[in-house]
């Protein structure tokens, strides 16, 4: 055997041996102590490397190159161990970190709009994808704004429809429905036609029990212009239904009286409780009483600045809590304005 | 007002309609039925029904008319009977404790049997035994030894009335064996009168809208009238004394008269329509107010001419003067005044015009001859006597809403035949008429097309007139133009535009609302306005909400003392002046509030115990008189409140820290930061209600917008609250809305990238980290971009009365990669300025 042969050999051997430790290594820390062995600065294939400068003229090309095929050959070994234990390392841990996934959730921070102004939201929306825009009017009014400019001069039978909080302040009251905002806005916008909502706060001198409150949150619409008709009320009402309640709201309109309408007209929806089955909801009937409505009275929009004779109009209003009572099937009215985060931590 | 049926089947055949169809079709006409009370008629099949129906009916082989032959003695019990009783098929005995069958006991078979209403095995019926309406089925038991199973009914088991004093005698004609529910089964529709519709609170009214909207024929009563009685001439006078406030007064005379109980039917009529009967003279006044709608007076005539010593007595109507008072048959004794119509004679008051009578002249066991007033009055002076007199009737009801003066003579006439048909009497030739101020019936001219135009319908001319005829206007049809007279029935239709209103309304209520068709506008679109306020109280809705609080809607209503609450309770502030409500439903609730913030402590001490967490806002009105302003102003505020964990509870997690004065101020700085609104600052303040170390006023430029901080601890005694400290905030939400911008410039995101910093400075404890951060940013020029606070360290590493701030600066130029030496450049004139002008020192 000659030198390199044995040289030769010998560096086989270091390769076959480190090979054979490595197949025993099992985990990272093997496998680095296994890398400082066999790969490291004192290590036997390192050590050739460093015997090259005593070694045969000759034989130093052979020696380095063939020492160079082991380290590489090592350090091939060496990353695919690597890969291997990392993805045994995965599996094994796939395999054993389970959690207890029914565990509650970490509890976020939520805030909440309150119910009415919920339902509010969604009215404003209905009615302004066609074309109706919001105007505000204050809570506190006028007997005459309240009443008398809507057709109910004092001692007006009608006026006995309204509960109504009077203020010490002679001519001056709460008012009992958004209905004063028609003029309001007529008056603001005459000869202009109109399309307007009318929300906000109403109060109603009732006892307060489950089933009737003071202050209640409304919303009035209206409409003026040169040729409004009854058949847009309907439609438009209609519209409004099937968006608030549901594609297959069923609607009908029954004659009423309002002194600020005529004709004046309360609009039915298919109870959602019972389906129209019969319910305590619909008080057995299968409808809920949603809205007044009606075609503005002359007087009223002569009142408001319109010439009755050119204009014409049609008006609605409805009471946001009721609805939203029956729409919830909530045992109590009070609640809205209790604010007990139990009931309002629901919406 | 409660509608037999049978009764209205007098003016108009309705016995054909199913019971609901009729109910639907008087609730789309206005007559808005609410409940069916059955009494004896069968409820509609099927399980789809539009109305609530309450009631019992008869089932034709459980309730038969039947008759009595004999009434015998009980063998063990003396309050009982047993009665042989023949239903039409078989003879049974039939035990009853019926006190009016006892006259009968013992006495044979009788000559003339008595008919009764028989309820066989197994029939389902109220519970005469009990109070109020109880069902129970009929069985076979045995009362002392005898068994039986069947009943004789009185008028409460067949739920006709509450009545239980004895069992129904029916008429003698009534035929054994024939189902009673045929005999005499009913139903009573509540409907619910419209304030414009007070000429169908009658039978007559409802009859005619119900021929009206199915073209049937309209029965009117007959008002024609046997007088064989002396002339009424001379026997009574009136005196009108403002024909303004009382337009028609009719008198008529019956003399003779037995006051005795009116015929059965009569008082299962008023009885089903809610009324209960007295005797014939008082049931023929009501039974023709509910037939007609004419409220009517029967005065005792001796007692009149008593009162006028001997003579004919002078009816006067005048209104009160100062001092008088009556004393109405309901007991009560009424101061009146000035303006309250009177019916009087020359000896006072008789009664109250068009509301009640008096007790004195009002008609009673012993009458015999009756004065009978029709009248009519203003209905605004009965409404105002009402209102001020807090009494009611059923009379007031309709004056009150306007009757029509010409049906004070049809009353009269249509009374004084009942009376005499059922009480017997002569009624006097005649009738005392003074009518000094007949109403104007209004004739409304209207183009078809204009009906059309307003509906969106095509109806024709001669079939608006059509439907207008059925309701009894005269109408003359000119190619489009319709002339139509109003009848002399209602008070309703005004003259020229409101008239055609009226008329339109009539129109399409006839003709169906159902009928006319539905679709969308069709109008132009109306010039859209901008609104900035409610768009900027929306996204100050939503900035709060993401910002993790809920909205709160609340009363307006409160009392003076609730919202001092909001004070220590040794505090004296300025005088604050309510709008308040001068008929409260409560004093706790009997002004509008002024302080939004006296609201939030009431709801977050409701809540205090409900939650670990709370955090609200509410955005809404306080109410703010105004000196020489007729309204308060309504001044929109806004108002925050936080209390409890500033996190919610976990499980596996430390216990969250309370909130402190700076979780509130996070809210405010991202709200504030959500408008776009610049230039915000803060300053230790004071105000009543909180800490004075822990308030800090918020402004905006130099104007102060509200205020935040940690409530008082003597304010927080006032109310029931948890340990953790409580922190609210009040904000005028109109000069939020005047500084919020909805235009604001988006700064280019940066090229280059940051220098990143630490700078930590020992300063007094009386320097602000305002102040420091000020300096810092004076000293730090435009590279300068963020100033942020992440610590602060007192102790004796800084020494006493100092403390250290530190800060996160960031460096960055919009043109370059920034140098580590024009970095420390900058660093050491923040350095220096630090020192030069708040004494800072270098933490070292
Ligand atoms: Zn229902």
């Amino acid at each position: 055997m000659t030198g390199k042969e044995a040289e030769l050999e010998k560096l086989a051997q270091i390769q076959t041996e480190a090979l054979a430790a490595l197949a025993d290594v099992a985990d990272e820390g093997a496998l680095e102590a296994w890398r400082v062995a066999h790969m490291g600065r004192s290590s036997a294939v390192m050590g050739v490397f460093s015997r090259m400068g005593s070694m045969d003229k000759d034989l130093r090309p052979v020696m380095g190159k063939a020492a160079n095929e082991v380290r590489q050959a090592l350090e091939a070994a060496l990353d695919e161990k690597r890969q291997a234990l990392e993805a045994e390392a995965l599996s094994r841990s796939l395999e054993t970190e389970k959690l207890d996934v029914t565990l509650p959730g970490r509890p976020v921070r939520r805030g909440r709009l309150h119910p009415l102004t919920q339902v509010l939201r969604r009215i404003f929306q209905i009615f302004g994808d066609m074309g109706f825009q919001v105007y505000p009017s204050p809570e506190v009014e006028t007997d005459d704004y309240n009443f008398t400019y809507l057709n109910m001069p004092p001692y007006h039978p009608a006026r006995d429809m309204w509960d109504t909080f009077y203020t010490k302040t002679e001519g001056v009251l709460l008012r009992t429905h958004t209905s004063p905002g028609q003029i309001r806005v007529m008056r603001a916008r005459a000869p202009e036609p109109i399309r307007a909502i009318l929300p906000g706060a109403t109060m109603r001198y009732e006892q307060l029990s489950a089933r009737s409150e003071i202050e209640f949150a409304q919303v009035e619409v209206l409409v003026v212009g040169e040729h409004v008709t009854f058949a847009e009320l309907k439609g438009t009402l209609d519209d409004f239904a099937r968006r608030m309640f549901g594609e297959y709201a069923r609607t009908r309109l029954r004659p009423s009286h309002f002194p600020f309408t005529e004709p004046s007209a309360e609009m039915d929806v298919g109870c959602f409780v019972c389906d129209g089955h019969g319910c305590p909801v619909c008080k057995e009937t299968g409808w809920l009483e949603i809205l007044g409505c009606g075609m503005v009275h002359p007087l009223v929009l002569e009142y408001g600045g319109y010439d009755p004779a050119v204009y014409s109009g049609f008006a609605a209003g409805m009471g946001i809590d009721r609805s939203t009572l029956m729409r919830y099937r909530i045992d109590d009215i009070r609640h809205f304005r209790n604010n007990d985060v139990r009931f309002l931590r629901q919406f | 007002m409660k509608l037999p049926l049978s009764w209205l089947n007098d003016y108009v055949d309705v016995d054909d309609l199913e019971i609901e169809a009729l109910a639907k079709l008087m609730t789309m006409v206005g007559l808005e039925v609410e409940e069916i009370r059955l009494v004896g008629r069968a409820k509609p099949p099927g399980d789809m029904h539009e109305f609530k129906y309450t009631g019992i009916s008869w089932p034709v082989d459980k309730f038969v008319v039947a008759q009595v032959d004999e009434v015998m003695p009980h063998p063990n019990a003396d309050r009982l009977v047993l009665c042989r009783v023949n239903d039409g098929t078989d003879e049974i005995i039939v035990l009853t404790g019926a006190p009016n069958l006892l006259e009968y006991k013992g006495i044979g078979p009788l000559g003339q049997p008595l008919k009764v209403a028989y309820a066989r095995e197994g029939a389902e019926l109220y519970d005469g035994h009990q109070p109020g309406r109880k069902l129970m089925k009929l069985k076979k038991m045995k009362i002392r030894g005898v068994e039986s199973s069947s009943m004789i009914c009185s008028e409460k088991e067949l739920g006709i009335s509450d009545a239980h004093g004895g069992v129904i005698i029916l008429d003698d004609d009534a035929p054994t064996g024939m189902p009673l529910v045929d005999y005499m089964g009913d139903a009573v529709f509540d409907v619910n009168t419209l304030p414009n519709m007070v000429r169908d609170a009658s039978v007559l009214g409802m009859a005619r809208e119900v021929a009206a909207v199915t073209c049937r024929e309209l029965r009117e009563p007959d008002v024609s009238l046997e007088m064989d009685g002396p002339a009424i001439e001379g026997r009574a006078d009136i005196q009108i004394t403002d024909p303004e406030l009382n337009p028609r007064f009719v008198l008529g005379l019956i003399e003779g008269i037995t006051t005795k109980p009116s015929p059965y039917w009569v008082q299962r009529r008023l009885n089903l329509a809610g009324m209960r009967p007295i005797n014939c003279i008082v049931d023929a006044t009501n039974y023709i107010m509910l037939e007609l709608g004419q409220p009517l007076h029967a005065f005792d005539y001796d007692i009149l001419v008593e009162r006028a010593g001997g003579k004919p007595p002078t009816i006067i109507t005048r209104t009160a003067e100062v001092g008088e008072t009556l004393t109405t048959l309901d007991g009560v004794t009424h101061s009146l005044d000035r303006e309250m119509e009177l019916v009087t004679d020359t000896a006072g008051p008789l009664s109250i015009a068009g509301v009640m009578g008096g007790e004195e002249s009002e008609v009673n066991g012993e009458t015999t001859d009756v004065l009978l007033e029709g009248a009519a009055w203003n209905f605004i002076n009965v409404r105002k006597t009402v209102s001020k007199l807090k009494i009611n009737s059923e009379a007031a009801y309709r004056f009150s809403r306007g009757v029509h003066p010409a049906l004070a003579e049809i009353g009269v006439r249509l009374a004084l035949k009942r009376m005499a048909e059922w009480g017997g009497g002569q009624v006097s030739q005649g009738l005392i008429d003074l009518y000094p101020n007949p109403p104007e019936d209004p004739v409304v001219v209207f183009s078809a097309s204009w009906v059309n135009d307003s509906l969106g319908t095509n109806i024709q001319p001669e079939e608006m007139a059509d439907i207008l005829r059925r309701l009894a206007f005269e109408c003359h049809v000119d190619g489009e133009m319709i002339t139509a007279k109003t009848p002399p029935h209602r008070l309703d239709i005004n003259q020229g535009l409101v008239g055609r209103a009226d008329l339109l309304e009539e129109i399409s209520r006839i003709y169906g609302y159902d009928q006319i068709p539905s679709h969308r506008l069709n109008q132009p679109l109306p010039p859209q306005h901008v609104n900035h306020q409610l768009m900027m109280e929306e996204n100050l809705r939503d900035l709060l909400v993401n910002l993790g609080l809920q909205e709160l809607v609340a009363y307006r209503m409160t009392s003076p003392e609730r919202e001092e609450r909001r004070f220590p309770p040794e505090y004296d502030g300025p005088y604050e002046e309510y709008l308040e409500i001068q008929n409260p439903i409560t004093v706790e609730r009997r002004v509008m509030r002024r302080s939004i913030l006296a609201t939030m402590l009431e709801i977050l001490e409701y809540n205090s115990n409900l939650d670990r967490r709370l955090a609200f806002f509410e955005i809404g009105p306080v109410f703010h008189p105004v000196e020489g302003q007729l309204l308060p102003d309504e001044k929109v505020m806004l108002s925050i409140g936080l209390t409890g964990v500033r996190d919610l509870p976990s499980w596996g997690m430390d216990e969250p820290p309370v909130m402190d004065f700076y979780d509130l101020k996070g809210v405010v700085e991202g709200m504030l930061a959500g408008l776009h609104i610049e230039n915000v600052h803060y300053r230790a303040g004071e105000h009543p209600s909180l800490h004075p170390g822990k308030t800090a006023q918020i402004l905006i430029g130099d104007t102060v917008v509200g205020f935040m901080g940690e409530l008082h601890p003597l304010v927080k005694a006032n109310f029931e609250m948890g340990e953790a400290p409580v922190y609210v905030a009040e904000l005028e939400f109109l000069l939020l809305l005047a500084a919020a911008r909805t235009l604001f410039d988006v700064e280019a995101v940066p090229t280059f990238p940051p220098v990143l910093e630490d700078l930590a400075v020992v300063v007094d404890e009386a320097v602000t980290a305002a102040e420091v951060e000020a300096v810092i940013r004076k000293g730090g020029g435009n590279e300068l971009k963020k100033v942020q606070l992440f610590d602060i360290y007192r102790g004796a590493q800084v020494g006493d009365g100092k403390k250290s701030l530190a800060f996160n600066l960031t460096y960055i130029a919009p043109d370059r990669t920034l140098t580590d030496k024009e970095v420390s450049k900058l660093r050491k004139r923040i350095i220096d300025l630090l020192g030069k002008e708040l004494d800072a020192e270098l933490r070292s």
